[in-house]
């Protein structure tokens, strides 16, 4: 037999897309929102109601204990009003971080949709771009419905408040690019619970509940390293329209945490999808 | 130019060499069958070829372009039939046959008569909208080989498409499979089915271990891998193996399984009749032309006694 001689496949950019993407993002999202009216409602309307009972309980029940704390600008601030913002943050990084990890290993793993989807002219990149556009989907709706909540509560006083909306789309970017690139290093669900693992702790920890001046100094630089501690801030500070200095650190955090979640999980799409 | 030029394919798993250096051509409307057993490769090699499984080494063209590089050119014209059903579960039968089209960038208006056209060739147009979930085993794997041609493909990719189907659609499926063959799609099959094989495939590669073991159209594969007959008797799962030895002398090889013995010989009604006239009574006996199913054995099967 003879020797095949391949065509030498394109280098750069455009080869890749070649190899990875059919321009066809939009038939993903097309199904995405065929099935949103089809799935399990509870699912989606407690991803709304959790960070609501965590206001109403904490926000208020615990609150009548606190007081009031220290806002930013050193301003008093109502204790709901303190961890209403910070909830917004970590609600759209745990809706962002399930839908690009558990969602993603199970419709790879086990209900093999990628599988189908890939074995029809769409590329790896056309189904990881429309499942995050899916994901930042359901972020906005919830970022939406929970910052008209606390704005109806009247624990905003400010109409930069509106830009919270944005920001939780860009924080739930920054996980969800991330959390998709770790996902193609998972082979079994129980290596995703170290995800878990690590997010009950930043949850905890990162001034959503309390300030971060409780703590020694040394942890404080470790909370400020972590991503979580950045979305609070930011959101505390739009929450009221006050800014300082660090504002632009925390927005660059998740701009920087974005760029290289896309580029992490690109560099990853294949070993994700291709196996 | 073959449809699929494939030189020294390699996939290595973790430690599983699936496939070990195969190469092989396919021309343009042939009809290409991959036979061998469980674990052989088979699967892997369509993968390679639709480019969902990226291959450890080797070359693989099809219609001139490398699936790894160019991927969704490639699966443009590629109709895909898993081995096991991928359906989608949050959609109903038909928007599973409508969206799959979307994926390949159709419009509506072709999808809605095709998606119907479909429908009626997997005998389920009365379920659907049903959830795919609702439906069985084997209406779900008619509604994933009706999916494989929602884009009208040049090349089909068949693993095992009909396992799990009654003979009817058995049959309706073979008859399809005909007329494509006829308008000139190139069928790539797998199957553990002989008699599908032989009705189908103008050519076969035999597969073991990740390797190809015989490669020639069914014909020429029993020519070459068998005798023109089988003589197959039973004696009773207890003595089969007993008797191998003393059955030797009457054909040209023997083959021992659990519940019979097949001898094979260019003509078994003779060995049959040397077979009771030397006083040994089988059970029951057949003398059959051989098949496929003998070459399978042959080359993939326990070793013969010879
Ligand atoms: N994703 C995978 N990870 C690891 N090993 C795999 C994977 N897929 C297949 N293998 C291994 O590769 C080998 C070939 O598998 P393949 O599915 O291609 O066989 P096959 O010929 O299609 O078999 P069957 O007739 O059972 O469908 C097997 O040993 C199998 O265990
Ligand atoms: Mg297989």
């Amino acid at each position: 037999m003879s020797a095949v001689v391949a065509r030498p496949s394109e280098r750069g950019v455009r080869g890749w897309l070649r190899a990875n993407s059919a321009g066809r993002v939009g038939a993903v999202i097309e199904r995405g929102f065929r099935v949103v009216g089809a799935q399990n409602w509870i699912i989606i309307v407690s991803g709304f109601f959790e960070p609501v009972f965590y206001l109403l309980s904490m926000g208020f029940g615990l609150g009548g204990l606190i007081g009031t704390v220290t806002g930013p600008g050193g301003r008093p601030l109502s204790y709901a009003a303190f961890i209403a913002p910070a909830l917004l943050a970590t609600s759209a990084m745990n809706g962002a971080l399930y839908d690009s990890t558990w969602n993603v290993f199970f419709k790879l793993r086990f209900a093999k949709l990628y599988q189908a989807m890939l074995s029809t002219s769409l590329g790896p990149l056309d189904v990881a771009g429309g499942e995050i556009f899916m994901a930042l989907f359901r972020g906005l709706l919830y970022a939406i419905g929970f910052t008209g909540v606390i704005a109806i509560l009247g624990l905003t006083t400010s109409w930069w408040a509106l830009a919270m909306i944005p920001v939780a789309l860009l924080i739930a970017l920054g996980f969800a690019s991330v959390g998709m690139a770790l996902t193609s290093y998972f082979t079994t669900f129980q290596q995703m619970d170290w995800i878990n693992i690590a997010l009950l702790p930043m949850f905890m920890f990162s001034a959503t509940l309390f300030p971060i001046t409780t703590f020694p100094v040394g942890v404080q630089w470790f909370i400020m390293a972590l991503p979580l501690w950045h979305g609070v801030e930011l959101m505390r500070q739009l929450s009221v329209g006050v800014f300082d200095g660090s504002s632009g650190v925390h927005l660059g955090y998740f701009l920087i945490m974005s760029v290289l979640g896309v580029a992490f999980t690109t560099r990853r799409l294949r070993s994700l999808f291709l196996r | 130019m073959p449809v699929i030029e494939a030189r020294e394919l390699v996939k290595t798993y973790a430690n599983v060499h699936a496939v070990d250096g195969i190469s092989f051509d396919v021309a343009p409307g042939e009809s290409f069958g991959l036979l061998g057993p469980n674990g052989a490769g088979k699967s892997t090699t369509m993968r390679m070829i639709g480019g969902t499984t990226r291959r450890t080494s080797g070359t693989l063209l099809v219609n001139g372009l490398d699936p790894e590089t160019r991927g969704p050119e490639v699966r443009a014209s590629l109709g895909v039939v898993p081995q096991t059903d991928n359906l989608d579960p949050e959609l109903r039968a038909r928007d599973n046959l409508i969206m799959y089209g979307r994926y390949f960038g159709l419009p509506y208006s072709y999808l809605r008569p095709k998606a119907e056209e479909l429908l009626a060739f997997a005998q389920l147009t009365e379920k659907a909208g049903e959830k795919v979930d609702n439906l069985s085993g084997g209406m779900k794997r008619r509604l994933t080989i009706a999916r494989s041609l929602i884009n009208e493909p040049s090349v089909l990719l068949l693993d095992e498409p009909t396992t799990g189907l009654d003979p009817q659609a058995r049959h309706i499926l073979w008859d399809r499979l005909f007329r494509l063959k006829e308008a000139g799609v190139t069928l790539i099959v797998t199957t553990h089915f002989m008699d599908e094989a032989e009705q189908l495939c103008d050519r076969l590669i035999v597969m073991d271990g990740g390797l190809i073991v015989a490669e020639g159209s069914p014909a020429s594969l029993i020519r070459q891998y068998s005798t023109r007959e089988v003589l197959e008797l039973r004696f009773g799962s207890e003595r089969n193996a007993a008797l191998v030895d003393r059955l030797r002398g009457y054909a040209d090889s023997i083959e021992p399984l659990p519940d019979r013995v097949l001898l094979y010989t260019d003509n078994a009604e003779a060995a049959l009749a040397k077979v009771k006239a030397d006083g040994l009574d089988p059970v029951t006996s057949l003398v059959r032309r051989a098949s496929l199913e003998d070459v399978f054995l042959r080359l993939t099967g326990r070793s013969l006694v010879d």
